[in-house]
């Protein structure tokens, strides 16, 4: 199995420190995919999302997204860290890094974590309106349910 | 059995778990969903969309899955991680 690390924490993250820690020590690393996702507003209406994520299943299921991804490619390393809370504007919400011999394993898999990491993790957003109304649920775009499929194989 | 929600079906129901004794001839996450809508109104609002997603023992279920043995049975709306 490859070597991962998950987190699921409300805290920030360091991305050059966890990129710095995937490949401390090692030699045989060429590459380094990095993915950050970011809180955005859009319509300047947004205070703060409020991610609720399961407990246990959350941390459980990036693992066995992380997993397939090493079976499909050949992974030298995977960190994945997602936050959950009240995260702001411009603020980070998940990390993907994937550590590979090659670039090409290494930008695949990343893209992958993320498509199942969007559409399998359990976290949900909620909106906080800047005018200080409830906001809603984000919903689940069909365009990511779709994004699976391209990496539908019968394995 | 144990059963938990999150999200928007946490906020319809008004709670985020509860131990329940399910009647025997519940079979399936199908089944459970149809006894726990005709509890009352909340719980059928909480249910009433039709594209709640269900865990067992925190690993994602099907509506065919069979419940029998399962610790926690988690509810959810599709999620919207990343």
């Amino acid at each position: 199995m490859i070597p991962r690390k998950i987190r699921v924490q409300s805290e920030n993250f360091d991305a050059a420190a966890e990129s710095a820690a995937l490949t401390d020590g090692r030699r045989d690393i060429g590459a380094i995919a990095s993915f950050i996702g970011l809180c955005r507003d859009e319509s300047g209406t947004l205070e703060a999302l409020e991610l609720e994520h399961y407990p246990g299943m959350a941390e459980e299921e990036i693992a066995r997204i992380a997993d397939e991804a090493g079976r499909r490619w050949p992974l030298l390393g995977v960190t994945v860290i997602h936050r959950h809370g009240r995260i702001r504007p411009g603020e980070q919400i998940v990390l993907v890094l994937c550590a590979s011999a090659h670039r090409a394993a290494a930008f695949s898999a990343a893209e992958f974590l993320m498509d199942f990491l969007k559409s399998r993790a359990p976290f949900w957003k909620k909106e906080h309106r800047a005018d200080g109304t409830q906001g809603e649920w984000v919903a689940a775009k069909d365009a990511d349910e779709a994004a699976l499929e391209r990496w539908s194989r019968d394995a | 059995m144990r059963l938990v929600y999150f999200a928007s079906l946490r906020e319809h129901i008004g709670k985020s778990e509860e131990e329940l004794d399910l009647p025997d001839s519940l079979r399936t996450i199908a089944e459970l969903i149809d006894w726990l809508a005709s509890r009352d109104e909340f719980y059928a609002a909480a249910f009433a969309k039709g594209i709640t997603r269900a865990a067992i023992d925190k690993k994602h279920a099907k509506p065919e899955a069979l419940i029998v043995g399962a610790r926690e049975i988690a509810f959810f709306p599709p999620m919207t991680g990343g």
